[in-house]
Parts: structure tokens; sequence; C-alpha cells
């Protein structure tokens, strides 16, 4: 059976960060989400991770917990994803209403070579996370359904989490900031605190 | 295993002088994996209105959690027991790389005394795996310095955008025992701990 077409990341996460406002705080996983969150527009309120694996989820925990009144949204990748899998524990016992985790999920280590991960192997995030008490989950894989995707992650009420099955192609390198320090003050001093 | 209720002296109460010192430095967020020697820390902080606690299944969890609300622009703690900051080690990046402020909370195992040898190599490495990784670590042997010195190591961390760990030593907290063995007491906090 021919295998459908999947998202396309780069497409897929500049409809989800789409006429973002103040009201929006990105927290974006190392490797390419990062890349794309930065391709769909560099933004004092994105905290690009370069390292950390793994901590984007409490991250996000941690600064929907401190911004109740905003929007918090983590896209990160499968591998990243994997690496954390027990904060979304710490999310279904906590429930912030105000968190969406998005991740691009394309079954593969893509900073490292595009080895296989084990999203490709069973593991099912949506499942994982619907298991550890996040109410609304989500899995798209089609274009026709990424709006649906989009709506869940920026406007439905948390926490959500939504796996965008995407193509494992690689893409053209949109770095962000790499100086840990001007990310942290200017993500702060933009949300004025 | 007999369960006593241990009755501190207000003097070493210091579960409750800590969680006055989370107050005194507006401290919102603890992430946390508990400990049975932060029990009484973590009941009291608890019951505190506007203080979010939250329960984090590994470590490195809740130094990400407390970078993540100094973002937000909360000031947050990171508690767990020595064997947890073998987790984080990774995880220090962020906080360091990125000029965050980073408070821990460690309670200590390990030390003399100590009936599960396997919390030897973990605890003998907490000192020299926090200052490997930049983190400045201040060890506390008496319950009445706890309170004292949680204080003045948040106020040195949120207002100079350092990284620093306060280490409980093992005899402050009590010594766990098996089958009636060695039912040691620390001087403060020591409801029954398990392994």
């Amino acid at each position: 059976m021919p295998r459908l077409p999947m998202l396309d990341r780069r497409a897929a996460v500049a409809e989800l960060l789409k006429n973002r406002g103040d009201d929006l705080l990105v927290v974006a996983g190392l490797g390419a989400p990062a890349w794309d969150c930065t391709a769909a527009g560099d933004h004092d309120l994105t905290f690009p991770l370069w390292g950390a694996m793994g901590g984007a989820v409490p991250i996000g925990l941690g600064l929907a917990q401190a911004q109740p009144e905003k929007r918090v949204l983590v896209v990160t990748g499968d591998g990243e994803m994997l690496m954390g899998l027990g904060s979304l524990t710490a999310v279904g016992a906590r429930k912030p209403a105000n968190l969406a985790i998005v991740v691009l999920d394309n079954e593969r280590y893509g900073e490292t070579g595009m080895q296989r991960t084990n999203t490709g192997r069973g593991t099912n995030l949506a499942a994982v996370a619907k298991a550890a008490g996040i109410p609304v989950v989500a899995t798209v894989g089609s274009p026709a359904r990424l709006d649906e995707a989009v709506s869940l992650a920026r406007t439905a009420r948390g926490p959500v989490f939504v796996t965008l099955k995407i193509e494992p192609a690689e893409h053209e390198l949109v770095l962000p900031p790499r100086d840990g320090v001007h990310l942290t003050q200017r993500f702060r001093a933009a949300l004025g605190v | 295993m007999p369960v006593t209720e241990s009755s501190p002296t207000p003097a070493a109460d210091w579960p409750a002088d800590a969680v006055a010192a989370l107050r005194a430095l507006d401290i919102e967020q603890v992430a946390y994996v508990p400990d049975a020697g932060l029990t009484r820390f973590l009941t009291l902080a608890e019951e505190e209105d506007g203080i979010a606690m939250t329960s984090v299944v590994t470590e490195e969890d809740a130094v990400a959690l407390t970078s993540g609300a100094w973002l937000g622009g909360q000031r947050a703690l990171a508690a767990m027991q020595s064997s947890g900051v073998g987790n984080i080690v990774n995880m220090l990046t962020l906080p360091r790389v990125c000029g965050m402020p980073l408070l821990m909370l460690v309670t200590m195992r390990g030390e003399p005394g100590e009936a599960n040898p396997w919390q030897e190599a973990m605890g003998r490495a907490v000192p020299a795996l926090l200052d490997a990784a930049g983190v400045e670590v201040r060890r506390v042997e008496s319950a009445a310095e706890i309170g004292p010195a949680l204080a003045r190591a948040g106020a040195d961390a949120f207002e100079g955008n350092r990284q620093i760990c306060v280490q409980i030593a093992q005899s402050v907290i009590g010594f766990k025992g098996f089958n009636g063995e060695g039912q040691g007491r620390g001087e403060g906090d020591a409801p029954t701990p398990d392994a």
C-alpha cells in the first residue's frame, strides 16, 4: 500500500506560529524544531534550545505555571520528547490549561544522522501522553487536518498534546541566536518580568 | 519497623524554617522528587498558598522546570535526594549556559551510618558532580543552619543569577534502619524513611 503523504515540517510550523502575538510563549526543542520555529520568524518570546535534551516539556510546564494568562507552546521533536517522556506525567498531574505540546515526529534523530527513533518502531507518543493524564491528544499526519491541529495547539483548553507526523526531509538550517544568556534576557524583557 | 514521631524543638524545626525562607525569597514553585528527609518540608510547603508544587519523576525535570519558571518571571526551588543529583547533570547546562539562577535543596544519603550500601556511590559523588558542572555546594550540618543557609543561597542565586545547592548532611536527617537495626535519628525532621 502506498504511504500517504505526511506533513512538511516547515509549512506545519509556519501555520502553528502564524499571527502570533505577545500572548504566545514558545519553547522550541533542540535541533530541527528550533530551526523550524526560527524559519517561521525569530521572536523574542521564542526560547530555542541548543541542548538540555528532554527538557522542553518541563521548561514549558514551569513557564506555563508562571504565566497562566499566556499560551505556552512547546514545539519539539520525537527524539527530544522520547528522552523526556516522564515529564508528561507532571503535565498530566498539574494539568495547566494554558500549555500545549506539539511534537514534530519524523521517526528520526535528525541532528545525528537520521537514525530511527522508537516512534517508528511502535511507540505512540499521543497514546503515552493520554495515558500520562493529558486530556486532549491528537495525532495528525495529513495536510487536510493541519488546521485542526493548529486550533488545538493555539486555542483549545489544555493541557494539549499533538503529534504531527512529518516527512523525514532535511531543510535549510535557519539558526536562532546561540547565546543562552541573550535568549533568556530577551525573553524575560519581552515578557516584562 | 517501628514508627515513632519525632518532636523537633522549635530551634531544630528546619522544615518550617526552610518554608519560611521560601516565602521570604518569594519562591512560587517547587519541583521535587521526594526523599524521606524532605517529607515534612514538602508537606509544609504544600500547605502554603501561592507555592505550586510539582512532583516530577526524574530530577532533571526539576532543574528544567525551575528554568521555565524563571523565564516566566517566577522563582523556583528544585528539591531532591542525593541519588537524584546523578540524574541532573546534563540538564545543568540550561541554568549554566543561560545565566539563570538555580536553587537546589539536596538531602544526603550514603554518608557514614548509611544502611543501604547502594546509596554510597552517588552520595560520595554529589559534591564533585555539582562542582564539575559549575554548581556551588553549600553543606549544612545542623538543623538550625538550614533555614538561614537556604535564605542566603536563594538571595545569592536569584539576585546574582548563580547556581547554588544547599546540601543537608545525613546526620541532620537521620538514618534508615532495616528490620530494627540502626534506628538512628537526626536532630531535625525524621519521618520514617523509605529506601
